[in-house]
């Protein structure tokens, strides 16, 4: 079934109407829930994102990077849920698949290529910045925004926290117990499903057989919104009211983005393993990005000059942060014995010392 | 001075640091109304209301999981895990979350939660509820492990994991709970981890041991007494961190080591010791280190276990064998 899949799942099959606010040919469909210059911000965002992926990949493929997980195609769901935060006021808890999300909640670029050179210093997420590690074990971060949406509100802090997770993550115990727990306690939270229809290999079907993620909210006993996840307009709109809803402290919502991972799932990847060029094709057809170039096209404010200009500043803006991020020194290896306790328990830090005898021996 | 068993430390200890500091929160299957199932939380929520004392839904990942988002948003929670076989529903939120997000976020978070588990045998619980399964959170950098003996420890301890900056696994020994009492003062007091305490002083052996365990050793060093074997009990307090120190002096004094644990011998913490001993005390022994514990088999049935658990009478003819070898 996988090649017949419309940006992740049959839309009739599903109990829920998905929303679209932005027709693939560029028509708005109804009111238009963002300015036109925020709408330029957000391309501009979403066009970084596109070309971050290309460059990241080739340099890993140089070795100058580690892995990378493109997110190439779901850049709407991505910038779009991001734009319906207040990074002053709001938390962001990623997975892994965000990166633009990160940028846009404060994290500067250097600093996120330093989180793929092994830069781990400057990889630190800074003060003031209400953005969490991003989490390589799959849902184990949805409790964690469970919980800091539940302190926030045991606090009296008026913030909302989106939490970020995969169709695949929805098949996790920790989604379960995550969503029943946001329920019961009502705590300000958008749990932000990115269907991009696989995970890894494993496509949507053979992860569930519900007509949707969305759908299982009700169960929790609070809202499911499905949304084209192509569609800025529609993933901005619904995000914005699950974050009203949260700062209202009506409790948490779920908002499931039908989307389609265009790119591989990480650089280790070979997706033609599992799926037909054909499909991505098709997938093409629906570009969150040329969607949007075609409504400001029509809008009057974008043009072929507008495009390349922001493209080349984008490369620039690429290549500085790389450059710069290409200057923070190496960490020194001792440096893994620190951050593990507030204060190095002895056990440790003679072995801190044993290994760096060790390497005083060796380079002797 | 208030004499209290091993529960009602535990008890004052919760209800005096959340009189003292309100961002302590306690969580958990049953902690509230009923008071915990062992009774550990009882008098809380009456005191500090439903938003500081919560139960919770039945579900360890989410409570450990949610843990750590309350600390990031300041708060202070002291999760209570009903039983500590029952963290397996919940392991990964433990070692790979609660005890890596500093590593992870380089100092930008941390996770100061106190996890309360009771476990240990002896009280013909049902399966899954008397494991001691410690050894398995020691290869999880990051947690600290944290196991008393004694009510005054209890409270000192407790103490002492709530204001701790990472995260303390808090084992109680349910068959102690209510069997032993002692001074137990009310006020503040902490008890630092990484001290191991000396037990009962002796010459001829140390008996190394944690949590009820260390009960074990003290009525084992009984009887070796009344046959004139005199023995050391090292009751270790918590294994992350360890006091290495206090290991290799007793091993010094009496050249002869019986470490017993509850939990399965092969991968035990007691292997652990017995490594540590022969790397850092070996030409004080006089003999290889023995352990006495549990078989490398599923917990039995209560019924059973008697023959399952290291035993006052193993824990002394393995003693007796060792000091005559």
């Amino acid at each position: 079934m996988a090649g017949t899949v419309e940006l992740g799942a049959p839309q009739e099959a599903s109990d829920l109407v998905r929303l679209r606010l932005l027709d693939v040919d560029g028509t708005p469909l109804g009111a238009q829930p963002m300015s036109d210059p925020r709408v330029l911000d957000a391309l501009r965002l979403m066009k970084l994102s596109r070309a971050l992926d290309s460059f990241a990949t080739k340099l890993q493929r140089m070795g100058q990077m580690g892995l990378y997980g493109p997110l190439h195609g779901q850049e709407a769901s991505v910038v779009g849920s991001a734009f319906a935060l207040d990074p002053k006021r709001d938390w962001m808890v990623p997975a892994y698949r965000e990166q633009p999300a990160w940028l846009h909640h404060g994290l500067s670029l250097d600093r996120l290529f330093a989180q793929y050179m092994g830069r781990i210093v400057e990889a630190r997420i800074p003060e003031g910045v209400n953005l969490l590690p991003r989490n390589q074990a799959v849902a184990a971060q949805l409790p964690h925004a469970v919980g800091l949406a539940w302190g926030l509100k045991l606090r009296k802090i008026r913030a909302a926290v989106l939490v970020y997770l995969g169709d695949g993550a929805a098949s996790e115990g920790d989604f379960h117990e995550s969503a029943n727990f946001a329920g019961v306690l009502r705590v300000p939270l958008v749990m932000f499903v990115q269907n991009n229809a696989y995970a890894i290999s494993t496509p949507l079907e053979k992860q569930t057989a519900a007509p949707s993620i969305a759908s299982r909210a009700r169960g929790y006993g609070f809202p499911g919104k499905l949304v084209d996840g192509n569609d800025l307009f529609a993933v901005y709109a619904a995000t914005s009211e699950a974050v009203a809803r949260a700062l209202a402290g009506q409790g948490p919502t779920l908002v499931e983005a039908m989307t389609y991972r265009m790119g591989f799932h990480n650089t280790t990847d070979n997706p033609k393993a599992y799926r037909d060029d054909a499909e991505v094709a098709e997938a093409a057809r629906r570009d969150p990005i040329v969607r949007v170039e075609r409504y400001l096209t029509q809008a009057g404010v974008w043009s072929d000059a507008r495009a390349t200009e922001m493209e080349r500043s984008i490369q620039e803006d690429l290549e500085n942060a790389f450059a710069a991020a290409s200057r923070f020194a190496p960490p020194d290896p001792s440096q893994i014995f620190e951050h593990v306790y507030a204060e190095v328990p002895d056990r440790v830090r003679r072995q801190k010392e044993e290994l760096e005898s060790f390497r005083r021996d060796s380079t002797a | 001075m208030p004499e209290r068993n091993f529960v009602e430390a535990v008890r004052t200890a919760l209800h005096e640091e959340m009189e003292r500091d309100e961002r302590v929160i306690v969580l958990g299957m049953d902690v509230g109304r009923l008071g915990g199932v062992f009774r550990a939380t009882q008098g809380l929520q009456e005191r500090f209301g439903s938003e500081r004392v919560v139960d919770t839904p039945l579900a360890e990942g989410a409570i450990l999981g949610t843990s750590l988002g309350l600390a990031i948003a300041g708060l202070r929670p002291v999760p209570e895990i009903q039983f500590l076989g029952f963290t397996h529903q919940g392991f990964h939120q433990i070692g790979s979350q609660l005890g890596r997000y500093r590593f992870r976020s380089r100092g930008r978070y941390s996770a100061p939660v106190t996890i309360r588990a009771p476990f240990g045998g002896g009280v013909r619980t049902p399966e899954f509820h008397p494991d001691a399964i410690e050894a398995q959170f020691v290869q999880e950098p990051g947690i600290k492990i944290v196991c008393p003996m004694t009510p005054y420890d209890a409270k000192g301890m407790l103490l002492q994991a709530i204001r701790d900056e990472d995260p303390v696994l808090f084992l109680e020994p349910q068959r102690l709970y209510r069997s032993i009492k002692e001074e137990v003062p009310d006020g503040d007091y902490t008890v630092p981890f990484g001290k191991a305490r000396v037990a009962r002083e002796g010459t001829d052996v140390v008996l190394i041991a944690w949590s009820a365990a260390v009960e074990l050793c003290l009525r084992a060093s009984a009887q070796l007494e009344q046959e004139g074997i005199s023995a050391t009990v090292l009751d270790l307090r918590s294994l992350v961190p360890l006091d290495v120190d206090a290991i290799v002096d007793a091993v010094r004094r009496t050249g002869k080591a019986v470490v017993v644990h509850e939990a399965p011998l092969s991968g035990g913490f007691g292997a652990e010791i017995v490594a540590t001993i022969q790397q850092e005390a070996f030409y004080s022994l006089d003999a290889p280190v023995v352990r006495v514990a549990s078989w490398d088999v599923p917990y039995p049935p209560g019924t059973l276990e008697d023959h399952y658990l290291p035993s006052v009478e193993r824990v002394r003819r393995a003693t007796q064998k060792l000091v005559h070898a």
